[in-house]
Parts: structure tokens; sequence; C-alpha cells
């Protein structure tokens, strides 16, 4: 390309400033579609606005090129206001091959914008993608504004000077492909240029070609003259501060480090490899020099015994999992609860029942997690709302775990555990400290011994002279911890038990407006990971003037003490789920409220518009 | 954590626990914890460094009668109990109560993966091939055609022996006792507690009640010198009333053979010398017969390999020698960062 005529010249090219936008990458699995997601995150998130992502990829491991089970995608939501979703829709759909452009355009918005590389819709990649004409070539497209790019050649055009093989040179068109996108934006390429030199360092030839590529994506947005003018997003209104981004996994580990450093305490965590909570396991097995210690149990079962044996042992025993896993872990569970251990269970819920549906979000064992043991079996459960939450949330599962020698059970799901948004990394001295105390004095010591304040027993971990005691699951006599039989005490004990986890309730904040007043027409109520899509929505809706607002639990049993007070003070109350209704049931047998469910069980989260039209349905009725 | 060694010379009283033992009267049980509380005083260990896990069953109500430390979890769990005790606190000496039910049924992969780990805890399977607490059921390792509550016709479980599935599974100890032996089995729990891994020991044990007589066979005081081989390490596999069988390995067929040795007989030269550091003598011994060959009691198997407990901790102080102790707000702050 010759010299860029000079009204197309940065300065002078018309931009238009829009609130946000949402954009989807598309490709196969070898094109780089999730260090593209990233890189483009990482610029949105430098200019300051505020963002979400959620990043889809296969199931199968290795799926073969160019098949529509093979694409992966990454979404991004960037804008100048708060943004509580990756979106629902795409504002734009970039697909590398055809089979991208088949699983992922019933997604775009109507009008959306459709950046295809044509390189790639050749006869064998449109079989292989299911297309018997080109979309190319018919009329299918037509509705969208469609840029067909010969993304391949012109990478490979781009680093010819480079030395890289074919096949390498091919492999630079998501850089390509970002360079272009950085340029519709109106982003600099500069920290991606860093990024390129430490990521390729070691190859200067891989270095100067995605350089190459990635400026030559910017220049082609500059003069190929397809594009009537370049975007700019404003900085969202920010809370000062040092931010990272940060996936829901990854911030649940985090926290469990973080908390058992507050503890003092060792970490142990037992976990069987499970679809979604893996990477809890993976990312906990990398801080060894922080006291954690991870063990691959042989299965769930032993996974959770094992944590709760650390446990009696006087570390923080910890286990992650999700719901088939949950199911086997239940007698575990029972069983520190009749000992009265702390112990974290993390619940990373998916599509059930049974196997389900293993890569994708719901939010159906809220039942489980509450009810579903033998016998009267409470246990503290509490809930992350996004995916920094549950960094925030380990952390108060371990605080209460401790403090009411309890099992709770911290119930994420798939759409936390991979989704990923802004984070304020938080100042480590301002992170409340743990107190545990271990029981020492033999004097009057049996191990059931209860905190007058808390019901919580004492903890005399073995190694303690003086304070040899047996514990089991048999029940014990409520007065000296000895095996009893006895009917009195069995019920003084299990209500005893019972009175112990309600009294949790004065431990926890009250629950609070997210979004609206504090009464009115409907109070949308939530829980976990809906809470993005459920606060953008009644946000919407009171911008239109209806009368409705938002709480959110992230305390499930026990409930915040003033839920029911909250409930009387709205004409009505709406509880989405991602199950047929679990929390609704919950609360109606609780407060006996006719609180109304909608409920979805596809899989994939609340879209907001979904939403939207059930609050306004809701409110018309 | 206080020194593992106790600073006073205990006694089997200071191993007694206050509860009344529930166990039926003439149960076997009540010989091996006898036994258990006099030699543990050998062992120099402070009890509060001790801690019993177990199951579920008549066996696994033992630690509520050991005054230590002591855990009574659920059926089939104590060696993943146990696991993360010991992963917590590798110091502690931790030993497990178990079952034929609780071990090898409900919890037959839990054993399993504990032995092959190495994992350095004492494992008692109190063996009575019979369900006791559940009231008479057959077990796995109740004989063919056993008839029961359960299996009014017979059972058609073919019976699993626990010593050579723990050979199986590559134990590193493996022992084999008899509850009324008192002296036999005083000197199999020592062996235990000194080997440094998993020490698997099977006692037959006597349930009076579901299963009486159930090694009448081979433990009756008339006929236990024919019927059972007391193994040893470097001694050549006698037995007999007058010393006068051996175990002779047959090289064409390999397998054992019962031979007379000295007058009429072979030569003691050709009687196999136990090898307890071979598993395959473990294997070949474990899994003889009867009757037509006797039961090999004592230490078929005993060798020595890293324990996984070791091998963790080793790990751990590898990495904070290469890390450091690790610094939490380094960590949070994690790949790249901007600051608004």
């Amino acid at each position: 390309m010759n010299e860029a005529p000079s009204s197309t010249s940065p300065h002078d090219f018309p931009r238009e400033v829009i609130r946000g936008a949402v954009v989807r990458f598309a490709g196969d699995s070898g094109d780089g579609m999730q260090v593209t997601g990233d890189q483009f995150t990482a610029a949105a998130a430098l200019a300051r606005n505020d963002l979400a992502t959620f990043p889809d990829f296969p199931a199968e491991i290795r799926a073969p090129t160019g098949t529509t089970y093979g694409v992966s995608g990454f979404q991004v939501h960037f804008s100048s206001q708060d943004v509580f979703t990756p979106g629902d829709a795409p504002d734009v759909l970039v697909a590398m091959n055809p089979a991208a452009l088949k699983t992922n355009l019933r997604d775009l918005k109507k009008g959306g914008v459709l950046i295809l590389n044509s390189g790639t819709f050749n006869a064998t990649n449109l079989k292989k993608a299911g297309y018997d004409v080109n979309p190319l070539e018919d009329n299918s497209l037509e509705g969208y504004t469609v840029l067909s790019i010969d993304i391949t050649k012109q990478t490979v055009a781009a680093v010819k000077d480079t030395g890289l093989s074919n096949k390498e040179a091919h492999r630079c068109k998501n850089f390509w492909t970002l360079g272009l996108m950085f340029w519709i934006y109106s982003r600099p390429l500069e920290p991606t240029l860093q990024w390129i030199e430490s990521k390729f360092g070691k190859r200067s030839d891989l270095v100067a070609a995605n350089i190459a590529a990635l400026k030559a994506g910017h220049a082609f947005g500059e003069t190929a003259e397809v594009f009537q003018h370049r975007y700019e997003v404003p900085p969202a209104p920010v809370e000062k501060g040092e931010y990272r981004n940060i996936g829901g996994n990854t911030a649940t580990a985090l926290g469990l480090v973080a908390a058992a450093q507050l503890a003092g305490l060792p970490l142990v965590l037992g976990a069987y490899p499970i679809t979604p909570a893996s990477d809890v396991l993976h990312e906990l097995s990398k801080y060894k020099q922080f006291g954690v210690t991870t063990v691959q149990a042989e299965d769930e079962i032993a996974a959770v015994c094992l944590a709760l044996g650390a446990s009696y042992a006087g570390n923080l025993g910890v286990t992650s999992t999700s719901g088939p896993g949950m199911a086997l872990k239940m007698e575990g569970i029972g069983l520190a609860l009749s000992v009265e251990l702390p112990l974290v269970i993390v619940d990373i819920q998916r599509g059930g029942p049974s196997t389900g549906l293993p890569t994708k979000t719901e939010q159906a064992d809220l039942l489980q997690a509450v009810y579903g043991r033998n016998s009267e079996g409470p246990v503290c459960v509490i809930a992350a709302s996004t995916p920094g939450n549950c960094f925030t949330m380990a952390i108060e599962a371990v605080r209460l775990a401790l403090k009411y020698m309890t099992p709770v059970i911290l119930l994420t799901d798939g759409y936390l555990a991979n989704g990923a948004e802004p984070w304020k990394i938080p100042n480590v001295a301002d992170l409340p400290k743990i107190d545990v105390k271990f029981r020492t004095d033999p004097a009057g010591f049996h191990p059931f011994l209860r905190d007058p304040a808390t019901l919580a027993r004492n903890w005399a971990i073995p190694g303690t002279p003086e304070l040899m005691h047996r514990v089991g699951g048999l029940e014990k006599d409520y007065d000296s911890g000895h095996i009893s039989y006895a009917p009195d005490n069995h019920e003084r004990m299990v209500k005893a038990r019972a009175a112990k986890i309600a009294g949790i309730a004065s431990d926890i904040p009250p629950l609070t407006m997210e979004v609206g007043d504090d009464s009115g027409k409907l109070l949308v109520l939530g829980w976990g990971s809906t809470y993005g899509a459920i606060r953008e929505a009644v946000q919407r809706c009171r911008d239109r003037g209806l009368s409705v607002s938002h709480a959110h639990l992230r305390y499930l049993n026990p409930f915040p003490q003033n839920l029911g007070e909250v409930l009387k003070r709205f004409e009505r109350v709406l509880v989405p789920e991602l199950n047929l209704g679990q929390l609704v049931k919950m609360l109606r047998s609780a407060y006996l409220v006719p609180a109304e469910s909608l409920a979805k069980v596809q899989g994939q989260p609340f879209k907001i518009t979904e939403l939207e039209e059930k609050i306004r349905q809701v409110l018309e009725s | 954590m206080s020194d593992l060694i106790s600073p006073t010379k205990l006694t089997k009283k200071d191993f007694e626990t206050d509860q009344d033992v529930r166990w039926c009267p003439g149960c076997g049980d009540y010989s091996i914890l006898a036994n258990v509380q006099r030699v543990m005083p050998e062992f120099g260990i402070a009890r509060e460094n001790i801690v019993w896990v177990s199951g579920i069953g008549c066996s696994s109500r033992f630690p509520y009668y050991m005054n230590t430390y002591g855990f009574h979890t659920i059926h089939g769990r104590a060696p993943a109990v146990a696991l993360g005790i010991k992963v917590a606190n590798p110091e502690l000496s931790v030993w497990l109560a178990t079952g034929d039910g609780d071990g090898l049924s409900i919890g037959g992969n839990h054993l399993m993966h504990c032995l092959r780990r190495n994992l350095d805890v004492k494992i008692l399977m109190f063996n009575n091939r019979i369900y006791g607490l559940t009231k008479g059921q057959y077990s796995p390792t109740s004989e063919l055609g056993k008839v029961t509550k359960s299996t009014p016709a017979g059972s058609v479980d073919q019976p699993v022996d626990p010593a050579s599935f723990a050979l199986g599974v590559n134990a590193s100890f493996v022992a084999r006792s008899i509850d009324t032996e008192a002296q036999h089995l005083s000197d199999v729990l020592r062996r235990a507690a000194a080997h440094v891994g998993t020490a698997f020991t099977e006692i037959y044990q006597n349930c009076n009640v579901f299963n009486d007589g159930a090694f009448d066979a081979f433990t009756d005081k008339a006929v236990r010198a024919e019927r059972q081989v007391r193994v040893e390490h470097g001694k050549p596999l006698l037995f007999g009333a007058n010393n006068d069988k051996g175990l002779r390995l047959n090289p064409r067929t390999l397998a054992l053979e019962v031979v007379t040795v000295g007058d009429g007989g072979v030569a003691l030269s050709e009687v196999l010398v136990h090898d307890e550091t071979n598993p395959a003598f473990g294997q070949l011994l474990a899994r003889m017969p009867f009757p037509e060959f006797p039961v090999a009691i004592g230490v078929l198997h005993a060798s020595q390999r890293p324990t996984y407990d070791g091998t963790l901790r080793a790990q751990q102080k590898a990495a904070r020698e290469k890390l450091g102790q690790g610094d939490l707000a380094k960590l949070l702050r994690g790949g790249s960062t901007w600051t608004i």
C-alpha cells in the first residue's frame, strides 16, 4: 500500500464517542482467540473502561481444526459506565473461519458488525463447518455490516520479511486482527508491543513478525477505506486503586490462601479432578511456599475426609468440587458437623442432574447444600456474586468455619469460575485477622465445651498434652462429650447444632439494596452469579421509571437477620434463579411470602433483556 | 508440637480409658485391645502424639478405649481421614483400627490407595469374616457358600485374602497374627510400630456371636502346630509339632509344596528360607490354600521405600527454599496490574 490519504490520518479520522461495546472473538482452538481476547481486554482496562469477560472454549480437549466443536470464543464487554455482565449479545463478532461464523452468528446483534477472515472460507473449511453454500456468496449475512477481509493473506504479506515458515506466519493472524480492532476502538499499540517483546523475547523472529502483523492490521484500518469512523470509549468512573483482571476460580483460590494466612494456619486442600472446579486445585498446588498442601485424592469422598482429618489435626481443611462430587461428599460433611470441626467446601456448580452439563453453569445445588444430609444436618451456606467476590466470600467461609467450628459450603458456579472482571487488589494490611484459639488448658476440659456466645466447641488438637479425647459420629453427651444415646440429650444436641448455625445470622451483614429504594412495588432478589445481570436489568428498568429494587443474598444459611422484614417492604418479590425455584422455596417456607420465581435451566446465564422483560411483565400484571 | 517421645515411662493402665468396653463378652477384640494397651508403652511415644482412627463396625469402636487422641469416623473412610491427619501433622503416630467389612468392602478403595502411597500409618485389620455390628451378614472375607441372614442359600462371593490384597497393591509391610496368640501378636505389633510406612497387620479375630470358631481349624491348640507356619525373616519355613514339615518351591510350577524334612524326607537345605524383603515370598505365603497348606502368620513382607508424607514434606521444604516464604501482597498482584 502506498501513502495513506491525508483525510484518513489518525488525527482527522472521525471518531464517534460510544458508551461501550460487546466484542466477541471466535476462531479455531489454534487461532489464539484467548490471547487476542486477553490483550484486547488489557487495552480496555488500561483505557480505564469497566469491563467483564467470558471465555467460552470447547469441552473437547483437542478438537480437529475447522470443526464447529473446535471453536473457541472470548467475549468482552467494555464501557464508560459500570459493567456487570459480559453482555447479552455481541455488537461486533470477529469470526476467523466458517465454523466460528456458523456457531456464533446467531448471537450477533441485529445490524451488528461482522469481521470475517475470508481467506479461510474455502471448500474444505466450509464443508467442515456444515455450509453447503459459501455464506459470503449468498444473502444469508444480510442485515449485518460485513467486513470480509483476507486476514490470512494480509498477515502473510505483513510478516514476509521476518523469515517465518508459512505455518508460523499464519499463526500471526490473531495479532493482525487485534491491530485492526485496536484501530477501530482507538487503542494504543504500545502495551501489546511490550507484551509481545516479553512473551516471545527469546525468538526475535516471532517478536518481529507479531509486531509487524499487529501494526499491519492497525494500518489497514486507516488506509483501507472500508471504515466510516473509529470509536472511542471514555474512561469509566472507577474507584481509585490498583487493579488486575481476575477469574472466579483464581479469586477463590487466592481468597483461601489469604484466609489461611490471616488465620495463621496451614491449608490442606483435598480435591478430586472435576470440571469446572479443577482449576482451584491447580492454582492452590502452586502455593506450597504459603503453607498450602494439596492432595489429589482417590475420590471425592477421600477428598472431603482428608480435609476433615487435616482440620482435626489443627490445619485448615478445604475441599473443592462440583455437583456430582458434592453428592458424594455429603456423609463426610455430616461427620464434620457432628464432630464440629471447621471445614470449607467449595461447590462450583454446573448443570445437572448426574453428569449433566459439565462445562455449563447452573445454580441448582442450593437445596443440596442447605438440606442435603441425613437427619438434622445444619451447615452454613454462602455464595459469591461475581468473579472478584469469590475472593471475599472464600475468606468469609474460612472465618465462619473457624469461628463456629462448622462446615461452611461456598457456592460459586461455572459462570463465575471462568468469567473475569477487573478487581481492585485489596491491601493485605486491611484484611481482618482471623482469630484461632486451640484449647490447651486441661482444667475442666471436655471436647464439646461450648463458647456461650457462638456455641462453638473448643478445639483441642492431637499433640496437646493432657487433652487426649475421642470424637466421632456417634451422638455425644452435651456435658461430657462421651457417647450418649439418651433421648433428651440427643434432642438437646440436635438443637444446639441448629442454634449454633442459626446464630451466625447475628455475625453477618444485613441485606441492603444493590440498586433502588428500600421499599416499593417490586424487589428482585437474587443470589450467586446472577448478580450482574439482575443489577443491570433493574437499573435499566428504574431508568425507565419503574418501581423496582435489587437485593442480593450472599448468605443462604442462615439468611441475614433482616431478610423477612425487607421482603415485607415490597408489594411483590421476584426471584430469578438458574434452577427451578430453589431459593423461592426456601423464602416461602421461612417467611410465608408469595415470592415469584423466574427460572432458567439452559446451562446459560440470564440475559439482561430476559430479566427486564420479566420485571416489566410482573409490574404490568 | 511437643516432643514425640514420652518423658515418663507409661504403663498399660495409662492407655486405658474410663469408658465401658461395649464388645460382646468373649469377643476377640478384648484380647487385641489388651495386647495393644500392653505393648504401646514400649514404643515410648507420649499419648498426646498418638491418634487412633477408625471407620465403622465393632473393630472401629477401638479408639474409644485407648487413652490417646481418637477419631471414630465414617464407614470405610478411616484411611482418608488418617491421610489428612498425617499430611497436617506428620509427627503424629497414627494408628487405624478397621475390620474386614470396613476395610475391604466399603473402604477397599481407600485402603488400596493408602497402601500404595505408603502413608506412614499403622493399620490393624480385625478379620472375623463376618459383619458383626449389623448382626451377621457375610463379609468380603467370608468363605464361598457362607450361609448367613443375607445369604440363606450360601454366599456366591469369592472371598478376598487381605494380606494378598495388600501385597498386590504394593504394601511395604504386611503381617498376620491371631487375637488369642498374645506373644505372637505383641511381636508383630512391635514390628508394625517400628516400620516406617504403611504397616498392614491382619489379625484373625473370633466373633463368638455371629461366626464362632471361624479360625479354629488352624488356631485350636490341638492343631495349630500342624496348621500354622510362623514365618521369620532369614529362617527356614518349617512347621509341625516336631518341626518336621517345610515349604519348598517347585521351580517348574512356581508353586509351594509341603515336604517332610529330615528322616525319610528332604534335606533342610531344600526348605525355603523366608525373605521378608522379597514380596514374592509374601504373596506365595499369603495365598497358600487351606487346609492343603498351613496358614502363614508373622511378617510376610517388610521393605523400605519413601513415605507419602515424607516426600510431601520434602517438596514443601524445597518450595520454601526456592521461593522463600510466600508474600501475600505479591501473590494478590499476580500478572499485570494497572493503577487508577
